[in-house]
């Protein structure tokens, strides 16, 4: 049966999905950036998603204000119990934004700037996969609050997750590059892309594994007859889709589809956010708080889905639009 | 129990400080944003060069102060959580929503356009162009109008339900929660102190550049355009100031007393206090400079009409006084002084002296961060005047805390402020120096700085008319 809180459950897990879409790449290219060549490379590696970050950025903001909206309680026991890696994703989310246009602006200090697009990208994608981490391994809870410590989110999991994710957007600033660039710089970004993939596979399999024994639901989950034989085809999919990323990234330098690597890579993505579905659900607080106990009143959840299903088609089409706008290979003339 | 206060107060003091630097950006961007939209329509319908040269101008110095107030503003969404999210939790299912539908129709058109806005001139042409950049204009104004939704039903509850949980419900209709009583006064002073904000920074760099090279052609377009705004906005802005206040008298008579510094109610007429020294140990205004009975004729217009003083309000609902009591005189200081520049400007403009009077120019350069002060000082006004509540009258500020450590709080509170000052005092630095160099005939090369094949084919740049 499903019922709204079922849809909001679901417009969230757009909304994280679609950042991790859209930022995953832009965040992905500030962690490669310091192996570009000062120069030109850069220059076009920035100008690739300078265009279209911000409103990426925005599916962040869709994410935290919308899991306010449609499911208070967890917004309000989730942040504090995150609250280091929250406040580090933040800050680190200032650097790299305020570089994009402090770099052109201040030549002298280019490097300083390139260095904070950088560690900002590097601190809010750890983060990010620290967070997933903390929330997987499970929260402590009292009452309708936050109830373990401020360093409670620190574990070796979680830290697997952060540099995973690592990984992963490094993988889809890499693929995006050798979709949206040539020469050189293309080149550069098929052998980061090689180098990333078959790293990334080892992490999708390590975080499943480890995933598997952290909570008794999620090992029944996966491992249980008849669970098992759904479940079994995602360990299969992830390795054919990776086989197909690797052949789609070698192809490219031959006259190869370039756009098929970055697509294949965000399928990998798609894969592990089903998997963690999968393993999660119907929580939205992993083994502690459920959707329904979340859930905002229906009156705040129908008045809401009316802006939703009105706003989020007309904000696909004119993102849709902006990126159309953008189409082709980019080079790093004009700038500034 | 020190502890859990000084996790509150931190938890305070970190929100305070992130909000009023978010709220620089803002004030400043909402204002431009739409003096672009100004520009460029007027290029396309004059075709005067003049008008595509500012556009560029001051587009360079938009898209920094956009970045910063993106950024800036992202921490913010996330704060309400990690700082007060027994609030979140309570309030969620009212602020959430108006928060969700900033971002779903404001936040996204912004973003959305803005990279067409700086970035696609010669991809899109003019007309779509035009379009983008109206999108960005009026997409701060959307976000201006939920946030101070959300933020004016904090002062003025109503429309909602308690629900068993403890939980803030809407009640059967949202637009009484959206149209909450103190909402239309904020937001039209809110908007028009950001308009201001923008018409006083452009002035000051006209201003600058005039006192330099009174010919500048650039230059003496944005000053008479900004002096225009100060001489019709500025008294209107003063109205809308009143009629917020008495407003405000209605639904939050504490916050009055503590603006207006009556410490003891007045049967007979209250007297206005000009300046004076609030004494909260013991009741009173030290050293007061007073106008007999002007405060009663000001707010219930009659002379010896009773105005209730804060012996009314229990000593536990009390704001600081002190703080109140001076932003509010620092805000409608410099709101009369806005005023004193656009009346000084018009009696330039009767006698075409405009870009000829040194001194004016000089007072419009010092002028120039005065909307700044005035907007902050402002929200300090409205926010400290409704202390202790978060909820007015329904949650108290400490009831809505998060459970945090105060060390926590406290590292995160350093970093924000060392992160801030290094990166926003960055930006302004740079935004300094492009207002620092003259709006010449010609700006560099066109305004996008994106992926641009045609870069170096610019138009003849000093050709009127030439593309923004």
């Amino acid at each position: 049966m499903i019922d709204l809180t079922i849809i909001w459950a679901g417009i969230i897990a757009f909304a994280v999905a679609a950042y991790v879409v859209m930022d995953g790449f832009d965040l992905g290219i500030g962690i490669l950036f310091p192996r570009f060549r000062v120069g030109p490379e850069r220059n076009t590696a920035m100008n690739s998603v300078a265009p279209v970050w911000d409103g990426n950025e925005t599916w962040l903001v869709l994410g935290g204000g919308g899991l306010m909206a449609a499911f208070p309680l967890a917004y309000a026991i989730v942040l504090p119990a995150l609250y280091a890696p929250i406040v580090a994703m933040l800050l680190g989310l200032v650097f790299r934004g305020v570089a994009f246009e402090f770099r052109w602006r201040d030549p002298g200090h280019r490097r300083l700037w390139d260095i904070a697009f950088c560690g900002g990208s590097v601190v809010a994608t750890l983060a990010q996969g620290i967070t997933l981490g903390a929330l997987l391994q499970g929260i402590t809870v009292k009452g309708r609050a936050y109830g373990g410590g401020w360093w409670e989110w620190l574990t070796p999991f979680s830290l697997l997750t952060g540099v995973s994710l690592l990984i992963g957007y490094a993988l889809l600033g890499a693929c995006w590059l050798i979709w949206k660039t040539q020469g050189p710089l293309q080149a550069q970004a098929r052998g980061m892309a090689k180098a990333l993939l078959p790293a990334l596979l080892v992490a999708i399999g390590l975080v499943s594994l480890a995933t598997s024994f952290l909570e008794a639901q999620y090992h029944q989950r996966w491992f249980e007859w008849p669970g098992v034989l759904a479940t079994a085809q995602m360990p299969l999919l992830v390795a054919i889709i990776g086989f197909l990323a690797w052949r789609a990234i070698g192809k490219v330098q031959n006259g190869g589809r370039d756009w098929m690597p970055f697509f294949l890579a965000l399928l990998l993505f798609g894969l592990s956010m089903v998997g963690l579905a999968i393993s999660i659900w119907p929580d939205v607080i992993p083994g502690r708080v459920s959707i329904w106990e979340a859930a905002a009143p229906e009156r705040s959840q129908i008045f809401m889905l009316v802006g939703a299903g009105i706003m989020v088609p007309v904000i696909l089409a004119y993102t849709g639009w902006a990126y159309w706008v953008f189409r082709g290979k980019v080079d790093e003339a004009g700038y500034h | 129990m020190f502890e859990s206060f000084d996790a509150l107060f931190l938890a305070r003091a970190q929100f305070a400080f992130t909000v009023s630097f978010h709220f620089i950006f803002p004030a400043f961007s909402i204002g431009l944003a739409s003096y672009l939209m100004v520009l460029e329509g007027l290029w396309l319908k004059t075709g005067k060069g003049v008008y595509a040269n500012l556009y560029r101008y001051w587009l360079k110095i938009f898209a920094i102060v956009f970045g910063m107030g993106v950024v800036s503003g992202i921490v913010l969404s996330y704060q309400f959580g990690t700082n007060w999210s027994v609030f979140s939790d309570k309030a969620g299912p009212i602020i959430g929503p108006l928060m969700a539908y900033e971002v779903l129709t404001a936040f996204f058109l912004e973003a959305g356009f803005l990279g067409v806005m700086l970035f696609g001139i010669n991809k899109v042409g003019p007309r779509l162009h035009f379009a983008a950049t109206c999108a960005v204009a009026v997409g701060t104004l959307i976000s201006a109008f939920w946030i101070l939704s959300a933020n004016s039903w904090m002062q003025t509850p109503t429309g909602h339900e308690i629900a068993a949980n403890g939980q803030f419900v809407p009640g059967p209709s949202w637009w009484a929660i959206v149209f909450n009583p103190s909402f239309p006064y904020r937001l039209v002073h809110t908007v028009i102190a950001a308009f201001l904000t923008t018409a006083f920074v452009v002035g000051a760099v006209g201003a600058w550049h005039l006192l330099r090279d009174r010919t500048n052609p650039g230059a003496r377009k944005m000053f008479s355009m900004a002096m225009w705004m100060a001489a019709l906005v500025a008294p209107v802005q003063i109205f809308a100031g009143d009629m917020h206040g008495l407003n405000t008298l209605e639904h939050q008579p504490a916050k009055v007393m503590a603006m207006e510094g009556h410490y003891q109610s007045h049967p007979n007429g209250a007297p206005l206090i000009l300046l004076g020294i609030p004494n909260s140990a013991r009741q009173r205004v030290d050293y007061a400079v007073e106008i007999p009975k002007a405060s009663s004729l000001i707010l219930k217009h009659d002379l010896n009409a009773p105005l209730a003083g804060l012996d009314t309000v229990p000593q536990d609902e009390h704001p600081p006084v002190g703080v109140v009591f001076w932003a509010f005189r620092i805000m409608v200081g410099l709101g009369f002084a806005m005023l004193g520049i656009g009346l000084w400007s018009l009696a330039a403009r009767a006698r075409r002296k405009l870009y000829d009077w040194r001194w004016l120019h000089r007072a419009a350069l010092v002028m120039g961060p005065s909307g700044f002060v005035a907007v902050i000082a402002g929200w300090v006004t409205t926010e400290v005047g409704r202390q202790p509540w978060t909820i007015y009258g329904q949650l108290r500020t400490a009831q809505s805390v998060a459970p945090l450590d105060a060390p926590a709080v406290a590292t995160s509170l350093l970093a924000f402020i060392l992160v801030y000052f290094a990166v926003f005092g960055a930006g302004a630095v740079y935004i300094l120096r492009l207002m620092g160099k003259p709006p010449e005939p010609h700006e560099d090369a066109v305004p996008t700085h994106g992926p641009v094949r045609t870069a170096g084919i610019t138009p003849a740049p000093a050709i009127e008319g030439g593309r923004p």
